[in-house]
């Protein structure tokens, strides 16, 4: 839990060639209007780039967002690369057309929660509220 | 008459006032999604303006009531399901399935490096092969991919925008090879740049050279591939991306603007490109507004064409479209409710006068369809057609107060947003200046507000829940679908003529860097076995590639 008055710094990715922003970018605008600092990092990203932006921006979390079918692929390298660069701190969500048989793998391997259409921007951002650890 | 029912109009309306003060409306407001206010009731006073001028007769100026005078009464809407996934044989089964279940038309989706110009062994590529559409990495997969399917007896529809040149030249080659020329052939590629930069994303190459390469493939269908449309202007991702109704019309019309603006600037005659164009929008969940949206869209392109870039024959000046109806409007939740949304959004495509149309299927909010869900959303069209009895007559909603009045509204608005992007510049500029991204993703968050302060119901989202279990046996995409394709590659590299390769990739730079028409060299290229790959990489190093801002 974050201490009070401490601002949480999300970064919310879109890793690999999945072009559907429109639920990154209302997830993006949802928690800044809930308080938090929120970078973006645009379309296209490779895992890499993702996990140097976020150890360069300092961030609690990180948003994976991933329509295209290849979340198992993606998160899993996201969360490989964190722990190699001692980062596992950082807490780790995704969302997007998931399948609810992906989520078990998904969290055993280090994504904590995965949120599927149709929740609400409420949900996400007291989840975030609850979880991001203070780095 | 107008004069007694003003008066009438009146007194009813103060009674109307009486009664709603004792037993008060569901809401203060009625609004659509475009936020365009809706009245109480519609009556002939709301349908200003002249019959023949704005409405006229199906097949006449300016084609608000369709583009063809007898419409679904000569045939049905050319029923097509946007379908591919994992390799090339995969896709050809479907496809085969399709035909063989009624489907009358092809639409091919290609996974998203194919899209944006990688071959399978791309590091970029890692774990998207084969997963939102079919692998193409040569014309080899393509031939496969048509393998037994008639391309003098089918339309195929090909959703492939920033490298479609190079795909367009493989359906030529493979074509040749089944020994139907390029004249015969009849089909789409969406080819529409612009869109991806607004909306959807698989652009490769900035602008300037994009449009090179949709006015090359204007120019070289208009010679020799005289059936084929050479663009689908898409409205549909906009819309998707979050824009509303008036927005998506707009943004589309906006963009066929600028295609229209640059291939005269090419030195092409209006004519000669225009009757080639199509165009693509979504049916959404407001019913009446997507029927008014369609027929608005219709006639404001007629008036675009004709009045602002002089199109002499008529056929330049018909908007003609394909309908898919809303993803985004599908729900995880009690997914079979699907069903119902998607018929009642293919209901307003038909009642619009589309020219074809894909049917979403139920469990499509979790992943790609099962061939049984495929089959209900073709049903759905094949019930529509053929038993509800809507096709039987042309635009039977033509004259209903509400809807002729709705079709002015969204015209004018659309209109007054499409001066804006003008005095922008135009839409290239409106996209360079984010303004289309901004004004969508306001609109995108705007509906998800409404979402959740409940102003918008969204049945099994945010009212009516039931427990439920996951839906099980949805299709998986076979995971070693990517390792086979890079196998496949391989061998495929070591097989061909790469002396062959070679020279072909060489001509192909020198007219890339000229301003020779591009479309000879890629058939050459094909041809030779060069991949979509090499082709874009090629073509990478001259016209550099596109990177977005990331607007917040």
């Amino acid at each position: 839990m974050m201490t009070e008055g401490m601002q949480i710094r999300v970064l919310v990715a879109k890793p690999g060639l999945d072009g559907h922003d429109r639920g990154a970018k209302v997830i993006a605008r949802a928690l800044r209007d809930a308080g938090m600092e929120v970078i973006y990092t645009g379309l296209r990203q490779t895992p890499e780039q993702i996990v140097e932006a976020a150890l360069q921006e300092d961030v609690d979390v990180i948003g994976l967002s991933c329509l295209s079918g290849a979340h198992n692929h993606l998160f899993a390298q996201v969360i490989e690369l964190l722990k190699k660069h001692h980062a596992e701190d950082i807490l780790v969500v995704g969302g997007g057309v998931i399948p609810e048989e992906d989520i078990p793998l998904l969290k055993a391997q280090g994504v904590k929660e995965i949120f599927t259409p149709g929740t609400g921007t409420l949900a996400v951002v007291e989840y975030i509220k609850k979880h991001a650890l203070p780095r | 008459m107008n004069e007694q029912l003003q008066n009438f109009f009146v007194k009813w309306d103060e009674k109307a006032q009486k009664s709603v003060a004792k037993n008060p409306e569901r809401k203060l407001m009625f609004t659509n999604a475009s936020r365009l206010s809706i009245k109480r009731v519609y009556t002939p006073l709301d349908v200003t303006g002249d019959y023949l001028d704005d409405i006229s007769l199906p097949g006449e100026y300016p084609f608000t009531r369709g583009v063809q005078p007898t419409m679904y009464r000569g045939r049905f809407w050319t029923m097509r399901q946007y379908a591919g996934m994992a390799s090339a044989e995969e896709s050809n089964d479907r496809y085969l399935y399709l035909l063989e279940q009624g489907q009358t038309g092809l639409s091919v989706a290609f996974d998203l490096p194919t899209q944006i110009g990688y071959d399978s062994d791309h590091p970029l590529a890692a774990g998207e092969v084969g997963k939102v559409g079919v692998a193409i990495d040569s014309l080899a997969d393509m031939e496969l991919l048509f393998k037994g399917i008639p391309l003098d007896k089918v339309s195929t529809s090909m959703t492939i925008n920033a490298p479609a040149a190079v795909l367009l030249a493989m359906y030529i080659v493979v074509a040749e090879k089944q020994g139907v020329s390029q004249d015969k052939l009849v089909g789409t590629i969406q080819n529409d740049i612009l869109k991806e930069y607004a909306a959807r994303g698989t652009y490769i190459f900035p602008p300037g050279p994009s449009m090179r390469l949709i006015t090359d493939i204007f120019a070289y269908c208009a010679q020799h591939v005289p059936e084929w449309n050479t663009i689908s202007i898409s409205g549909y991702h906009i819309r998707e991306a979050g824009s509303t109704a008036v927005q998506e019309v707009a943004f589309t019309l906006s963009d066929g603007i600028a295609y229209v603006a640059a291939a005269i600037l090419a030195g092409l005659d209006v004519d000669d490109f225009a009757p080639r164009l199509s165009f693509f929008f979504n049916s959404h969940v407001d019913f009446f507004e997507e029927v008014a949206k369609f027929r608005a869209a219709r006639r404001l392109w007629a008036k675009i064409m004709k009045e602002r870039f002089k199109a002499k024959n008529p056929r330049s000046m018909m908007l003609r479209f394909h309908t898919q109806t809303g993803g985004s409007t599908l729900t995880a939740q009690q997914p079979d409710n699907n069903v119902v949304r998607v018929t009642l959004q293919a209901l307003a495509a038909v009642l619009g006068g589309t020219q074809s149309l894909h049917t979403n299927s139920r469990d499509e909010a979790l992943a790609l369809p099962t061939e049984e869900s495929v089959r209900i959303a073709l049903r759905t069209q094949q019930i529509i057609a053929c038993e509800s009895g809507v096709a039987d007559t042309v635009d039977p909603l033509a004259g209903s107060y509400y809807i002729e009045n709705l079709t002015n509204e969204i015209e004018v608005a659309a209109w007054s947003q499409i001066q804006k992007i003008d005095a922008l510049g135009g839409a290239i500029a409106a996209i360079e200046k984010g303004y289309m991204q901004r004004e969508i993703q306001e609109s995108a968050y705007d509906w998800q507000m409404q979402v959740e302060r409940k102003e918008r119901i969204v049945v099994g989202v945010n009212q009516f829940h039931v427990k439920e279990d996951a839906l099980r046996g949805l299709l998986r995409v076979d995971a070693t679908v990517g390792e086979k394709q890079v196998q496949r590659l391989q061998v495929l590299r070591s097989q061909r003529d790469n002396q062959q390769v070679r020279v072909a990739l060489a001509q192909l730079e020198t007219d890339a860097k000229s301003t020779a028409n591009i479309m000879p060299s890629l058939i050459e290229a094909v041809r030779a076995y060069a991949t979509l790959g090499e082709i874009c990489n090629c073509l990478r190093n001259i016209f550099g590639e596109y990177h977005a801002d990331n607007l917040l």
